[in-house]
């Protein structure tokens, strides 16, 4: 005996939403997170994460400096001055404030300054990752 | 205010503000921060002694 089972209309299936929300939040955060390290957790109120971004920001940003560190002002020569520039820019607000102050002039004749430099560009570039985290938790990606 | 830090303390500050970073960034849970945290401190100041030895061995 044929086994005629009931054939069903298929139906396409409606495209998955994604957990991207529009939220002002979502440029807020990372905005936020950006300018002054750890306020984009903060504004969303993981205030231990928070701080503790902050925390280690502003730790290697200010031994950065305290090594003599060069903070690097925008240029168009050598590439790894630009990156330089672009890694610096990461800390936001700090790397202003620094120009302004005319700090991080850098010293070339001691060793240990150079690390400071590094610890500078280092500093933007958790920055930045900091900021991103804070945009995965703004748009509900992330806890 | 200028200071000076020793080669490996600076290593030590530095692994210490990366893992700090990349613990609370890179994974979802508490338990899971600490870990993912203690685990990058251990391979940033693990691969600074290795690469001291590696390099006292060339010089020797």
């Amino acid at each position: 005996m044929a086994n005629v089972q009931p054939t069903t209309p298929v139906v396409p299936r409606a495209p998955r939403k994604s957990v991207v929300t529009s939220s002002p939040l979502a440029i807020i955060a990372p905005l936020a997170g950006w300018l002054i390290p750890g306020l984009g957790h903060l504004i969303q109120r993981r205030w231990i994460r928070g701080l503790l971004l902050m925390l280690a920001v502003f730790i290697m940003f200010f031994a950065g400096l305290g090594m003599q560190g060069k903070v690097y002002a925008f240029n168009t020569g050598d590439l790894l001055d630009i990156l330089g520039f672009v890694g610096d820019i990461g800390t936001g607000l700090l790397y202003f404030i620094a120009r302004a102050m005319d700090w991080g002039a850098g010293n070339i004749q001691r060793a240990v300054a150079d690390y400071g430099t590094k610890f500078i560009v280092v500093a933007g570039l958790l920055n930045i990752i900091s900021a991103v985290d804070a945009y995965h938790i703004a748009i509900g990606k992330k806890q | 205010m200028t200071f000076e830090l020793s080669h490996f303390t600076a290593a030590i500050v530095f692994a210490a503000c990366a893992s700090t970073v990349f613990g609370i960034t890179q994974r979802n849970t508490t338990r899971e921060m600490l870990r993912y945290g203690a685990y990058c401190f251990v391979l940033f100041v693990g691969g600074v002694i290795v690469a001291s030895w590696a390099m006292w061995l060339l010089k020797h």
